[in-house]
């Protein structure tokens, strides 16, 4: 199983976050993230997402998704070098004194408290996904009250 | 300023543009502006049938017949969903067509309004593109759009659903020349590195094999096809959808391949050395058990659909491109294969492994193939339904021009034939058009009798009558011992006295005696369809058979 994240220009037009997640449903393949937000030209959006399997579905993905009209582009960001940024709401809780840990911990991952209530505190962090991911597993002895997580966000360094 | 025209006289205006001369369809509620412009419109003909599913049926069946694209149309709701297997049908086939269908008013969209449905989010997995047009000003240019997706490329059904106040709205009509679409440029001419690679295993095989499929006949490629195998020496076979691409009487055709296939189009594909597959996409009826197919073969796949390399087998060398276009490529430097000891190998299979059926005094299915395709000169058009005879038309009958056989190979369409013959029939009314059926099939759109009589259109039925769903029966008597559960069609039903309280003709045929007499009568019928009943042995088999999931060297090749 590879991870891959895929980046796609599509025509900003009524049905083609449907199409996108049909077409994954339809063959079977996973979905781990998907964001979409608008970019610079309106007519434009972009989808940004995370998908896995062995190399022979990562190839049928990539041309399955070359074929949708509405798809301008695709990108399979893993191919160069890339940066990735996702954002974590999380809300861990304080009892048992634990308080200072955590802060203690949010701070070696550079995460920010944004919230603080009596049973719990509210922490952001904005980082690559498997940091997000290892920042979770060390908050969740704690005891994680929600968990929010946007997906990836990516762009290629050239 | 120009004049304005209404969304419906815009729908017309547009379908005049690209040639379009037939609708096949029922209207509704929200399709009456449409129909009532149709009402002043001489130069397009509307085809009322008694289902939709038959309309796109027929549609379909006017493409395959004309290579061009052919229109369909439905009301909102129920008219719509009855499309959906026509549609579904097309796009498996890759078929140019263009459903529009009616949708309640844009003010009552997701509204659960009577007769509502979200047509173009049901269809979107089955067709190439639709769209959903809640401007009318936007009309004349999706409708240029949608013929130029259903037409290029790999050709499939586009569906434009329109609200009914968009077609009472009006606007300017300016039908756009020129089309481009920024997510949607079809690659044509293929990688001129990957062809000389293909040449180069080709000049280097000892035992290759063509494997062409329906992209042959959608590209109309089948003379450079031709051209090419004759020149090389190379060996063909035939997929379903590819019947016809290349000449039957052709003494390096080897049939078709797969579950029905012949022994030798699979023992070939079992000891070939390299596949040359073109416009032909591995389906697993073809491959049988994937993992023990073609194991001594590297793979030539040359495709205008990428998606299609390298889904079911790998692929050494892709090509991706228009076959018409990689086919011309590749004649202008194609070698001569050195491979007479292989053709004779296959030619000694072919000896010994003949397609064969009993020859008695019982009236066979396949006699009654042989008879059809002796009769017509092999000129007439065959459309079929789905089952045994869909199989023993592939099988014994000689397809010697692409477009001659209209089949649902990819959905496996019950009810499809006899629509899609009528389709035909419209498209090439210079053509003798033959259905030939199951009694299951048929009577699945059986009602189209009505239409077939009300517009003159002489289509021939040949019902290969069993009185039983014949395929599924076959695989519970040799899988399931014979525990032939709901596959009894009983009462036997008399088609002949059904043709004549429709206004057709028709008759029953028991005996091999009476084939021939009944065809040419049948051939005689110029003016409304002919059915005829032949009464079959329900035990009747499609041999040879590779079973569901077994290797293509597991062939049973019992003759009852």
């Amino acid at each position: 199983m590879e991870e891959r994240v895929i980046s796609l220009t599509v025509e900003n037009r009524f049905g083609l976050l449907a199409k996108v997640a049909g077409l994954f449903s339809a063959r079977g393949y996973n979905i781990n993230s998907l964001v979409v937000a608008p970019t610079e030209d309106p007519e434009i959006s972009r989808m940004v997402l995370t998908t896995s399997g062995d190399q022979r579905i990562i190839e049928q993905i990539i041309k399955q998704l070359n074929k949708v009209i509405g798809i301008i582009k695709v990108t399979d960001l893993c191919e160069n070098d890339y940066l990735e940024r996702e954002l974590l709401l999380v809300k861990v809780n304080v009892a048992n004194q634990k308080r200072t840990e955590i802060i203690e911990l949010a701070e070696l991952f550079k995460a920010r408290i944004i919230d603080v209530a009596r049973k719990f505190l509210t922490i952001e962090l904005v980082s690559e996904t498997r940091k997000v991911d290892g920042f979770l597993e060390l908050l969740k002895p704690y005891g994680l009250k929600e968990v929010l997580r946007t997906g990836t966000v990516a762009v290629s360094r050239e | 300023m120009k004049k304005k025209l209404t969304g419906a006289q815009i729908v017309l205006e547009a379908l005049k543009k690209e040639g379009i001369q037939h609708i096949f369809g029922i209207p509704g509620g929200v399709l009456i502006p449409l129909m009532d412009a149709l009402y002043d419109e001489p130069e397009i003909k509307f085809m009322l049938t008694r289902h939709e599913q038959a309309a796109a049926h027929m549609a379909d069946g006017f493409a395959r017949a004309t290579g061009r694209p052919a229109v369909c149309l439905a009301t909102s709701g129920p008219g719509a969903t009855n499309l959906v297997t026509g549609i579904a049908t097309a796009h498996m086939d890759s078929i140019p067509m263009v459903a529009i269908t009616g949708q309640v008013a844009t003010s009552l969209i997701g509204n659960d309004a009577f007769q509502e449905v979200d047509i173009t989010g049901i269809t979107r997995p089955i067709t190439k593109n639709n769209y959903l047009v809640k401007d009318v000003r936007e009309l004349a240019q999706v409708f240029r759009e949608a013929f130029y997706v259903a037409a290029s490329g790999r050709p499939g059904p586009v569906l434009i659903d329109i609200p009914v106040d968009v077609q009472k709205a009006s606007a300017e009509f300016d039908y756009p020349k020129e089309i481009e679409l920024r997510s949607y440029k079809p690659k044509y001419e293929g990688h001129p590195i990957q062809i000389k690679k293909a040449l180069e295993l080709i000049a280097h095989s000892s035992r290759p094999i063509i494997y062409a499929g329906g992209g042959v006949v959608r590209s109309r490629a089948s003379a450079e096809l031709t051209e090419f195998a004759r020149m090389t020496g190379i060996p063909v076979i035939l997929t379903l959808m590819g019947l016809g691409g290349f000449p039957a009487g052709d003494e390096l055709f080897c049939g078709m391949p797969g579950m029905h296939g012949t022994v030798y189009a699979n023992h070939s594909l079992m000891e070939t050395d390299l596949i040359i597959a073109v416009g032909a996409r591995f389906d697993d009826r073809v491959t049988g058990k994937v993992d023990t197919f073609a194991p001594h073969a590297r793979i030539i796949h040359i495709d205008i659909d990428s998606s299609s390399i390298g889904k079911n087998v790998r692929v050494d060398v892709p090509i991706v491109g228009d076959i018409k276009h990689v086919m011309r490529q590749m004649l202008l430097e194609a070698p001569k294969a050195s491979c007479a000891p292989w053709r004779e190998r296959i030619a000694e299979w072919k000896r010994k492994y003949p397609l064969e059926y009993k020859r008695d005094d019982k009236l066979h299915p396949q006699f009654i193939i042989e008879e059809i395709n002796r009769l017509t000169g092999g000129e007439a058009i065959i459309a079929t339904e789905v089952g045994q005879h869909q199989m023993w038309v592939a099988q014994f009958y000689r397809f010697k021009e692409p477009d001659l056989l209209i089949t649902s190979g990819g959905l496996g369409t019950m009810g499809f034939g006899f629509p899609a013959a009528i389709g035909a029939q419209i498209g090439r009314p210079d053509k003798v058009v033959f259905d030939i059926a199951g009694d299951g099939s048929f009577q699945m759109n059986i009602q189209e009798l009505t239409t077939a009589v009300e517009n003159r259109i002489p289509v021939k039925v040949a019902v290969l009558n069993n009185c039983h769903l014949g395929m599924v029966r076959q695989w519970q008597e040799l899988f399931y011992n014979k525990r032939y559960s709901g596959t009894i069609l009983s009462p036997c039903t008399d088609f002949a006295a059904i043709a004549g309280a429709f206004g057709a003709r028709g008759c029953r045929v028991s005996r091999p005696e009476e084939v021939a007499p009944a065809l040419e009568a049948s051939l005689k019928e110029k003016e409304v369809p002919f059915v005829i009943d032949f009464r079959i042995e329900p035990d009747e088999k499609v041999f040879p058979m590779v079973p569901a999931g077994a290797s293509l060297d597991e062939m049973l090749s019992g003759i009852s």
